[in-house]
């Protein structure tokens, strides 16, 4: 972030709180939102590195700055180029205060949306791997628009005319993680979370208590299966055994494997035809109540994600 | 009531709480007034010209004519897909919301006339839930947006809301691509929309449709923010000016248009929508506007070489 404004205490603070949350009981729920976090997890350049035999980042939004927090730029995947952009989190202190935790500010996302014009333009589909906290919330961040460099950034991903996959590797929380989620097929790894807060946020808002942040968690239940259930996400990428962190390569070959079935399938749909469906797919989101009555459950899946 | 307290109320959470302000004192001023007299000036303090909230239905008296409104989709109520408890469960929240507000949801939508210009309205009401954003929100919102773009009339969206319903977890999250999609619908039909953010525009809500407006005003003392000033506080320990956020900064951030007194609003939004109103031979909406004939091989031009992402472009795709 060119601003520089710090946000160590806040992830040291939520450090604290899940190390200080009471032991799980029989909770996988729990445990799929620290594995979402987990340190040594595989973040977008992890990824990207591995996915791609070349790859060429772009830096700045040409209007103020660049932003750390995101990368984004092009690269050859299976012998064709797409567009990667993903926040991009710090393993070590250093590297995490420089990457601002993965907390994108409006350059972020115009550094995203200039990549986007371009792969647009070029014919290049577009990849987006999500992994952020949220935005960054910070008082120079609003004054540069960071509302509006988030919606344009959703308008953006929906006009686009070019396939889009959008992936959810980590933890992809509020609308700084929808910045990028909009797109014809979205993909979830097995053990990420996607919400519209994070549950440390959720627990100091609805609780007013910021301790009950895994309460929280499993009110919100924002696990890849329940997303796949609510029609959130179209396919559920399994991880290795133990989960990304084991073993990053593995985790990387098999997100391979899906991005190349699922951008092969995408291509061969006339470009209307996608538009279509992704504003499809969006609008019928979010179920109403029957006026038949009962409170009604999500109408999107019942069975469980595949493999 | 302080403005520090009514920022905390609008900052807390998204728990139903009834304002009100049909007579007491000015929290700015501490002049006191009547409910008659508060409800004729709009709810704006005489002495002072603090604006109080207006809840939805309120407000479409405020901005259309004599005779009245109709309202669009009244019958739309919210499910519960997550089962939801924090300290009440969502299904009793949503149920107290409607008896203490009389309202179905947090957004009202009608057609209706501001200074004689049809238009369509999408008003958000802050007394319900903090005008979270829900399933209901976001649905009434895009039929809003549809049924403008179908009948060639502009769309006014008044937006008061703390964000993204919580207790609708991930599915208040997709809202905000809902509700920015169903925009576009608008911008091919070549018909404008006018936002007003009203106090507090926060969360995703900002982050989604109310950004997006052709034309956007702002009402003294909004707050217009992203995150708030106690999570920004909180979580990178600067110190926020008083005016942080307000419609005011943000005029000078260059995120609004204008700030406009609620008094003059209805006057201004019919003046815009005024000037922005293309004689009938051209045809006001529709799927195929004609190109503005006067300027057709320069806009050619200019099409090209923005690119084909704009929506309405002849040389890109449909978009459906």
């Amino acid at each position: 972030m060119s601003d520089g404004t710090p946000g160590g205490r806040f992830v040291r603070k939520v450090a604290d709180k899940v190390r200080r949350a009471p032991e799980p009981e029989d909770d996988d729920l729990w445990e799929s939102v620290q594995l979402a976090r987990h340190a040594e997890r595989p973040y977008t350049l992890d990824y990207i590195n591995r996915l791609c035999t070349e790859f060429e980042e772009m830096h700045g939004d040409r209007l103020y700055g660049d932003d750390a927090a995101m990368v984004a730029g092009f690269g050859r995947f299976h012998d064709r180029p797409v567009a990667f952009i993903g926040q991009q989190k710090g393993r070590d202190t250093n590297e995490r205060t420089y990457r601002n935790f993965g907390m994108a500010g409006p350059e972020g996302y115009r550094k995203a949306m200039r990549v986007m014009e371009v792969a647009n333009r070029l014919g290049i589909p577009v990849v987006t791997l999500i992994d952020t906290p949220g935005a960054f919330p910070g008082a120079s961040a609003e004054e540069r628009g960071q509302g509006g460099a988030i919606s344009r950034s959703i308008q953006m991903m929906w006009r686009l005319d070019v396939p889009t996959v959008a992936v959810v590797i980590g933890e992809g929380s509020s609308g700084g993680a929808l910045g990028l989620g909009v797109a014809d097929r979205v993909l979830m790894l097995e053990n990420s979370t996607y919400s519209v807060i994070s549950p440390e946020g959720a627990s100091a808002i609805l609780w007013r208590d910021a301790s009950k942040a895994r309460q929280a968690a499993q009110a919100f239940k924002p696990t890849a299966a329940n997303c796949y259930r609510w029609g959130v996400v179209d396919a559920v990428v399994p991880e290795p055994e133990g989960g990304a962190h084991t073993d990053h390569d593995a985790a990387a070959q098999v997100l391979d494997q899906y991005l190349y079935r699922v951008l092969t399938e995408l291509s061969a749909i006339p470009a209307a035809e996608r538009r279509r469906a992704r504003r499809e797919r969006f609008r019928k989101l979010g179920p109403l109540r029957d006026p038949e009555g009962g409170m009604g459950m999500a109408t999107g899946r019942e069975t469980p994600p595949p493999g | 009531m302080s403005v520090d307290r009514l920022r905390q109320l609008a900052h807390r959470d998204s728990r139903p709480r009834k304002i009100k302000a049909d007579a007491g004192t000015c929290p700015k001023c501490d002049s006191h007034y009547s409910a008659d007299e508060m409800q004729r000036n709009l709810r704006v303090c005489p002495a002072c010209g603090h604006h109080f909230p207006v809840t939805a239905r309120e407000r479409l008296e405020q901005l259309g004519e004599p005779g009245g409104y109709v309202e669009l989709w009244p019958e739309l109520r919210a499910a519960d897909p997550l089962q939801f408890t924090d300290l009440k469960p969502y299904t009793e929240r949503i149920a107290d919301a409607e008896k203490s507000t009389g309202m179905g949801e947090a957004i009202v939508c009608a057609e209706l006339e501001v200074r004689h210009q049809p238009a369509v309205a999408a008003i958000m009401d802050f007394t319900f839930m903090g005008g979270s954003m829900g399933a209901v929100v976001g649905e009434k919102f895009a039929r809003a947006c549809d049924y403008a773009a179908q009948r060639g009339l502009p769309l006014i969206v008044v937006a008061a809301s703390g964000g993204a319903r919580m207790q609708e977890g991930t599915l208040a999250l997709m809202q905000m691509a809902k509700t920015v999609i169903a925009l576009d619908a608008l911008a091919e039909a070549r018909v404008p929309v006018v936002v007003v953010l009203a106090h507090p525009t926060t969360g995703g809500v900002w982050a989604s449709f109310a950004s997006l407006g052709d034309v956007t005003y702002a009402e003294p003392g909004a707050l217009i923010a992203f995150s708030g000033p106690r999570v920004i506080e909180e979580t990178t320990r600067e110190v926020l000016p008083d005016d942080f956020g307000r419609a005011e900064a943000q005029l000078r951030n260059g995120q609004v248009d204008d700030v406009v007194d609620r008094r003059e609003l209805a006057e201004r939004i019919g003046r815009v929508l005024h000037i922005l109103q293309r004689p009938p031979a051209e045809g006001n909406g529709g799927s195929s506007p004609p190109a503005l004939q006067w300027a057709q091989g320069g806009a050619q031009k200019v099409r090209s070489m923005v690119g084909r992402i704009r929506p309405g472009s002849t040389d890109g795709e449909d978009a459906g």
